[in-house]
């Protein structure tokens, strides 16, 4: 295996970051509307989503591809990426709201006098940014220590995130809690002062995508790395590499932490490109959609994550408007001929071609 | 309840009526019922109601149904567009200047009050009994005499009782203290959360000191009795739960637990097993109304079939493939769980589609005042009953059940005695989607039938078979009771969404202690 990227890996990269840095914001804000060559507004947002998805299906990927651990929880990282975001984004909405109180919309409402302590924090933007890498690390790993360490593995994992996610959702529904409940958060209107304007969307989505790039060169660092072999020796044969003296519970809860993290990173860009975050986001369905687009794209290839998310959630914005009826046929009929037919999805097939 | 029956037993309680010294309704007490303000109205209604006839019982229903119409001079029930003198029943034209009766809220809870007191007379003991329990809301002195009339011509004990707890609550607000003291000292026998409300208003405004006593030792020994009710009724409704939950589960504790499938469609299956429930009820609804009752005999078999069926292809089609590797099963089961749910939506519709309880099924066992045992529900436990004693015999008494567990055991073994392990595999897991199929036509009995049926219980079923440990009956038995009495218990403390966030986290934490579930199978692989 080449551990290099070599001149067309580096050039790929290269031709991605071009794309995103110049050609997106080009032809979306320069070229006039009428033109052929306008990027639309819709377009951008589109990408913008999907850059995110892909961040999100890359973590699943170091995780599930590499270390053959599959999370159904990955959601609950992401979500709770977007509410630290969405927390300081209504901050930011000021006196802007409905009610025009200084409060956000939701807490006026429920008649609250101040803010509850976890929103203590929520008027830095810096300290905001540092409590969304932080919480859902912490989060995932102090589970994470106690599952790996009991040795929960396989299914069993599988199952136990996925009611984690479900118990948070049912938290998150909740008024009490403090995150805005059913609605959750919406309607913001600037950030660091700047109003959300098409060219702060455009920026945003640029953003996504250098993350993205980021993401993905760090991904490809660390399993080309020796640890990365540590962890692809894990998903193959656990109880070898711990006899042969490793202890997987360190590797395995790092890559987990660092992949929840990267998810709740993906989460904080989405909320002000999509302009709304609620609990819906932490439904079991959220996670296990995630897991489908690693397996379209391809497990444990870096780039096949990527292609995945930008297939499906393209079938996915191209079903719902043409026909919203056949979208769940497709998406469930996708499930079952990956897993039959393409172990090795998208990438695996063309590899095979080539 | 439709126009006609409705009609047909306020007919029947005219007649019954009838039998006292009824009055004529007149015209000037029919102006008084529907013109003027709603204290001279009630006053009205009140005046007319001790000896009210078949004509006044059928305007204060078109009042109540808001089908009054009046001018200056005539009042009109209006009926099928028509308007009809409503003491002569002659037709009249109305004129377009008449105005519609208007009901406040306080009118409308008079006016029920009304109609109830009036049924109290009916023949038929169920309407009684429901007038009854209507009356115990507001006691109103006004309706005394009445009350007291029908407490004289009772004859059903139990009626005679409750009728007997309304006059003294109706009594405790009388002026005359001796009445006060003996009310309170009577209402102490009732046990209704509506008597300990009354009885704790009365306290507040009470200057006698004796009547006040009277209603402390009234009021300890009615908490008493509602505390019982309440510490039953937990523990009832976390069976119930318990119950529901280990239907869901048992299918899984087969396909998941021997077989090793993760069948995320699981919760489809049951809802396949709902809609064909809701087919057969249709089906009798149009072909055999007459047998209507008996629908739901007809849909047990039919869910257990449906549901297996459809089991059956997808293990042949699609699981098949994927044995030994959970994970894929799991991804591609919930593919299918998203097609089945599309599928349900595109021929039944995205909403929910109504299920009626079979007549034998509705209702419930008054145990005590404040604890009804719906017969749904109980039906609901002794199905669970017979389901799992099904399940165990067929598994541990029967060829089939040899044999599955040999498959599952050890499949090559078994292949070499000569089991047809592919055949026992969709066997197999027939029946565990067919068990689904059944806890879906029990589900079908107790909430909403729709294309999201599944998905709320999935994440349950698979804590209880994660909870009770994998491969095993009992531990499945023990999981489902334990967490439905747990998550009502719960419930009761924290509120029902806080109990299921809690009883979640007990169970990821219940799972790093023990990660084999309740009952692990005993062993010394390292690959648990």
């Amino acid at each position: 295996m080449n551990t290099q990227l070599g001149v067309r890996g580096w050039t790929g990269v290269l031709v991605a970051t071009v794309l995103i840095a110049a050609i997106v914001p080009v032809f979306n804000l320069a070229i006039p509307a009428t033109s052929a060559l306008h990027l639309s507004d819709f377009h951008v947002s589109l990408l913008g989503k999907i850059l995110c998805y892909a961040i999100c299906a890359l973590a699943m990927d170091l995780i599930w591809g590499y270390t053959g651990i599959l999370s159904l929880g990955h959601g609950l990282f992401f979500a709770l990426g977007g509410y630290g975001m969405g927390m300081y984004l209504m901050r930011q909405i000021g006196s802007d709201g409905q009610y025009r109180m200084p409060m956000p919309d939701f807490m006026v409402f429920l008649n609250w006098k101040e803010f509850p302590w976890h929103w203590a924090l929520s008027d830095s933007f810096v300290a905001q940014m540092l409590l969304v890498v932080l919480v859902p690390g912490l989060l995932a790993f102090v589970f994470g220590f106690f599952a790996f360490r009991s040795r929960i593995k396989g299914v069993y994992f599988s199952i136990i995130t996925q009611a984690l996610t479900f118990a948070a959702m049912l938290l998150f529904f909740r008024n009490e809690t403090g995150f805005g409940g059913n609605n959750g958060f919406t309607d913001f209107k600037r950030i660091l002062g700047i109003p959300i304007t098409q060219h702060m969307r455009v920026f945003l989505c640029v953003l996504s995508g250098l993350v993205l790039i980021a993401f993905f060169l760090m991904a490809r660092a660390i399993v080309h790395s020796k640890y990365g072999r540590v962890l692809q020796a894990i998903r193959d044969a656990e109880t070898r590499v711990m006899f042969t003296g490793y202890d997987p519970v360190a590797y395995k809860l790092s890559i987990w932490t660092l992949s929840a993290v990267m998810c709740a990173v993906a989460g904080a860009l989405y909320v002000p490109q999509v302009g709304i975050i609620n609990p819906g986001e932490m439904s079991p369905a959220a996670s296990i959609e995630m897991a489908i687009w690693a397996a379209v794209g391809g497990r444990a290839t870096l780039i096949g994550p990527i292609v995945g998310a930008f297939f499906v959630n393209g079938a996915k914005s191209w079903f719902t408007v043409a026909f919203p009826e056949f979208w769940l046929y497709f998406l469930g009929a996708l499930f079952i001929a990956v897993t039959l037919f393409l172990p090795n999805g998208i990438i695996g097939l063309v590899r095979k071609k080539a | 309840m439709n126009l006609l029956v409705r009609l047909r037993s306020l007919l029947l309680v005219a007649v019954a009526l009838l039998a006292g010294p009824a009055l004529a309704l007149t015209q000037q007490q029919a102006r008084a019922l529907v013109a003027g303000d709603a204290e001279s109205r009630i006053a009205a209604l009140n005046a007319v109601l001790a000896g009210a006839d078949e004509k006044t019982i059928a305007l204060i229903q078109a009042i109540s149904d808001d089908a009054v119409k009046f001018t200056e001079s005539a009042v009109f029930v209006i009926k099928d567009g028509k308007g009809f003198d409503p003491v002569t029943g002659v037709e009249l034209a109305v004129p377009d200047a008449a105005e519609d009766v208007i009901n406040n809220n306080q009118m409308r809870g008079e006016l029920d009050a009304a109609l109830a007191s009036i049924k109290l007379f009916s023949p038929d003991v169920a309407v009684r009994t429901e007038a009854v329990k209507t009356l115990q809301g507001e006691p109103d002195e006004a309706k005394l005499p009445l009350i007291e009339k029908a407490l004289a011509a009772e004859t059903v004990p139990a009626i005679k009782r409750s009728l007997g707890h309304i006059r003294s609550a109706m009594l405790l607000g009388s002026t005359d203290k001796a009445r006060r003291l003996e009310a309170a000292t009577a209402l102490g026998a009732s046990g209704t959360p509506a008597t300990k409300t009354l009885l704790l208003e009365r306290q507040k405004v009470e200057t006698e000191a004796d009547v006040n006593a009277a209603i402390t030792v009234a009021l300890r020994a009615i908490e008493g009795r509602l505390a019982w009710g309440e510490r039953l009724g937990v523990v009832f409704t976390g069976i119930s739960l318990g119950s529901i939950l280990l239907l869901v589960a048992l299918g899984l504790a087969i396909t998941y637990g021997l077989m090793g499938v993760i069948n995320m469609a699981h919760g489809e299956l049951m809802m396949i097993g709902a809609y064909a429930t809701y087919v057969i009820q249709n089906l009798f609804k149009a072909w055999l109304p007459g047998a209507f009752d008996a629908y739901v005999l007809l849909a047990i078999p039919v869910s257990f079939l449906a549901a297996a069926l459809v089991g059956a292809a997808l293990e042949r089609s699609v699981i098949r493939w994927l044995y030994g590797r959970p994970l894929e099963t799991l991804l591609a089961t919930w593919g299918i769980s998203l097609m089945l749910q599309q599928a349900v939506r595109s021929i039944f519709g995205a909403q929910n589609v109504p299920v009626e309880n079979p007549s034998w099924l509705s209702g419930g066992v008054d145990v005590m005042s404040n604890l009804t045992l719906p017969f749904n529900r109980i039906a609901i436990v002794g199905f669970a009953i017979l389901v799992l004693v099904g399940v165990w015999a067929l598994i541990s008494r029967t060829r089939l059940g040899l044999f599955v567990r040999g498959v599952t055991q050890n499949r090559r073994m078994a292949a070499c005695m000569g089991v047809n392990t592919a055949r026992i595999d969709t066997y197999a897991f027939a029946l565990g989607s067919g068990i689904a199929g059944l806890a879906g036509c029990a589900l079908s009995q107790v909430g909403n039938v729709g294309p999201d049926l599944g998905q709320g219980y999935i994440v349950d079923a698979f804590m209880v078979v994660v909870l009770g440990g994998v491969g095993q009956l009992a531990g499945t038995v023990y999981a489902a009771l334990g967490l439905g009495v747990l998550n009502k218990l719960l419930e009761g403390l924290s509120g029902a969404v806080l109990a299921k966030i809690m009883v979640l986290v007990f169970i990821v934490i219940f799972i790093q202690k023990r990660p084999q579930g309740i009952f692990a199978l005993k062993g010394r692989s390292a690959e648990a």
